[in-house]
């Protein structure tokens, strides 16, 4: 079972014991419901003890996991009449990023997502879902053509994070990056941002300008990678499980801090276990986000996106201290 | 509480940029060129603003030195001062490597901003020092420099802006890097102004500060050999399973590359921000 989290372990087991005694219950004929419901009793008390108290660094395993639903398992649930539309019109089509138009009750939007592989095969296609500067073009494209025909942008965010390649730099990883971030905070149509899996650093941010930042409940949102922080603050890579705490890089310590708007709850046990559930709690939140965000004007939109970002930050004073000019 | 910690060695952070100046010139006489090591002598390195005159490497800039250099004798007004880095997230260390590099340093924090004049005419203009915290982008950074484009936009005057940064303050997590998707939403009101925004990066512009603001000037200008790029060199070999060119991420890769307008050497410099700003003068710029 290459899907199942090391801290899951006590659940597993268990569940399996369950399964054990059912077929044992069929094969040998002998009733042992009453031992089973007695069992089927535990299990439920250790998932809730189990899912209800994920550290930081359990949730980084299930916003990796394998399973976890991609963008694409979302655009299929979520909307109808979904077109995918292909290129950046200036050097290539990069499928660690998809986009297109499509209806979201009726409502004509623009989707753009990272997306990642779901095996060996699709994600060397996919490039892990690390996008190159094709990829960022190819959403501002999207992110434009949306604007001028005022359809809101949905964007669903999962990637570890940029490409780190030659061939990303030479064609502007910076400058494909940057451009998003000022385009979409003069973008003059409703932006509504995801996290559906790992939000990795400005390859994340660069679909996640957005008048509303939601995040699933166990996905991630950083500035570096756990392992990443580690090998730098501490020399080890094997101290990520600390550097998750260290960073806060939960949906829920993010919320808290006000980075995001608000936390989309996942099922017990993550996204991966029931998929249609998952995505009907999506489809709640985009709905009260759209119903929000269409009542403002263009411009109210793009002042009140300018007031959001421009609050973010923690500072002090030195008191009183004057510097000489 | 925290407060308390600072106000008490308040009086240590207090400096005179144009002193800090003078503090960073090592002490004795003659100094080596790290790139070609020729001796010199450091009264005449500083007359060269800070290059040498053998193999034109050129020496970092204190932030201080570049206003110095950028900036008409006497015009600087420096906003925000005496802002300095919270600790939003507790994180290991992070109150001490502040509190040791802002003794180091005699600055607040990794960016000094303000108004001046170059050439007589008004600018507001925004410096980072690398050698504050690796010049990272935190908080401090982010807002300070949005409050400069603000008094940009309110004067209607160019917006300049030395970058000089390792990327976004790990210490300080998302809020690090929500301060590049801030910083952009101020040069997007820059830019509806129809405000010019000039952007030099200067020897190390990468990561976050890069995939930001740095790129997005109306003209993008660097010094020659500063390192410039997102991923880190290491990074990159790594993923990629190769050794990367010498030249990899230098200004003049990414000149070659259309990433620049320019690669201009010190020398240059203000006369060459002369020029531009003359050009634009009538969009929307006023004499002092």
């Amino acid at each position: 079972m290459a899907d199942q989290l090391p801290f899951e372990k006590p659940i597993i087991e268990l569940r399996n014991k369950i399964s054990e005694l059912k077929t044992f219950t069929i094969e040998k004929e002998i009733d042992l419901s009453g031992e089973i419901e007695k069992l089927e009793g535990r299990l439920e008390q250790l998932e809730v003890d189990i899912y209800g108290n994920m550290s930081p660094w359990d949730r980084v395993q299930i916003a990796r996991h394998s399973k976890r639903p991609t963008t694409m398992d979302y655009i299929e649930r979520l909307f109808t009449d979904f077109m995918e539309l292909h290129g950046d019109r200036l050097y290539g089509d990069d499928a660690a990023i998809i986009g297109g138009i499509a209806k979201f009750e009726g409502t004509p939007v623009t989707v753009i997502g990272h997306q990642r592989g779901k095996d060996t095969k699709e994600n060397l296609k996919r490039n892990f879902g690390m996008p190159h500067p094709e990829g960022y073009r190819k959403a501002l494209r999207l992110m434009k053509q949306a604007e001028k025909f005022s359809r809101p942008v949905i964007c669903f965010i999962d990637t570890k994070g940029a490409y780190p390649g030659k061939s990303a730099e030479e064609r502007g990883q910076s400058e494909a990056i940057a451009r998003n971030l000022i385009e979409m905070a003069g973008l003059r149509t409703p932006i509504i941002c995801i996290v559906i899996g790992e939000g990795g650093s400005g390859g994340a941010l660069a679909l996640g300008v957005g008048d509303h930042i939601y995040m699933l409940e166990n996905s991630t949102y950083s500035v570096i990678s756990p392992e990443g922080a580690a090998a730098l603050l501490w020399k080890d890579a094997g101290e990520a499980k600390r550097a998750a705490e260290t960073m806060k890089i939960t949906a829920t310590d993010l919320k808290e801090l006000a980075l995001i708007d608000d936390v989309i709850h996942e099922i017990r046990g993550g996204a991966h276990r029931n998929v249609d559930v998952q995505a009907g709690y999506i489809r709640q939140t985009l709905k009260s986000s759209l119903t929000e965000l269409t009542k403002f004007e263009k411009n109210e939109l793009v002042n009140k996106r300018y007031e959001k970002f421009n609050k973010i930050g923690e500072f002090d004073h030195v008191n009183g201290v004057m510097v000489d000019e | 509480m925290i407060r308390d910690i600072f106000t008490k060695k308040k009086k240590k952070y207090a400096t005179i940029p144009s002193e800090q100046a003078k503090q960073e010139v090592p002490e004795g006489l003659m100094t080596k060129c790290p790139s070609c090591k020729s001796i010199m002598y450091i009264k005449e390195l500083r007359k060269n603003k800070m290059v040498c005159d053998q193999c034109q490497y050129h020496h970092r800039l204190t932030s201080p030195e570049r206003i110095e250099q950028t900036l008409d004798v006497g015009s600087f007004q420096e906003f925000d001062a005496d802002m300095i880095a919270k600790d939003p997230l507790n994180f290991p260390d992070y109150k001490e490597k502040s509190a040791s590099d802002r003794k180091k340093t005699g600055l607040n924090e990794a960016v000094i901003t303000g108004r001046g004049t170059i050439g007589g005419m008004g600018v507001i203009i925004g410096v980072m020092d690398p050698r504050f915290r690796m010049g990272s982008m935190g908080s401090v950074v982010g807002e300070k420099m949005c409050r400069a484009i603000q008094h940009a936009v309110e004067e209607e005057k160019p917006f300049i802006m030395f970058a000089a940064s390792g990327g976004a303050r790990m210490q300080e997590g998302v809020f690090s890097l929500m301060q590049m998707a801030k910083t952009s939403t101020a040069l997007n009101r820059l830019h509806e102004a129809g405000l010019l925004f000039i952007s030099i990066m200067t020897h190390p512009t990468t990561g976050g500060v890069s995939a930001s603001f740095a790129s997005l000037g109306d003209i993008n200008l660097a010094e020659p050999k500063a390192l410039i790029g997102f991923a880190g060199r290491r990074i990159i070999e790594q993923t990629i399973r190769q050794k990367l060119p010498d030249n990899f991420q230098t200004s003049e890769f990414l000149l070659e590359h259309g990433q620049l307008d320019q690669v201009v050497h010190r020398k240059e410099l203000k006369q060459t921000l002369e020029k531009i700003l003359a050009i634009h003068e009538p969009a929307g710029m006023k004499e002092e």
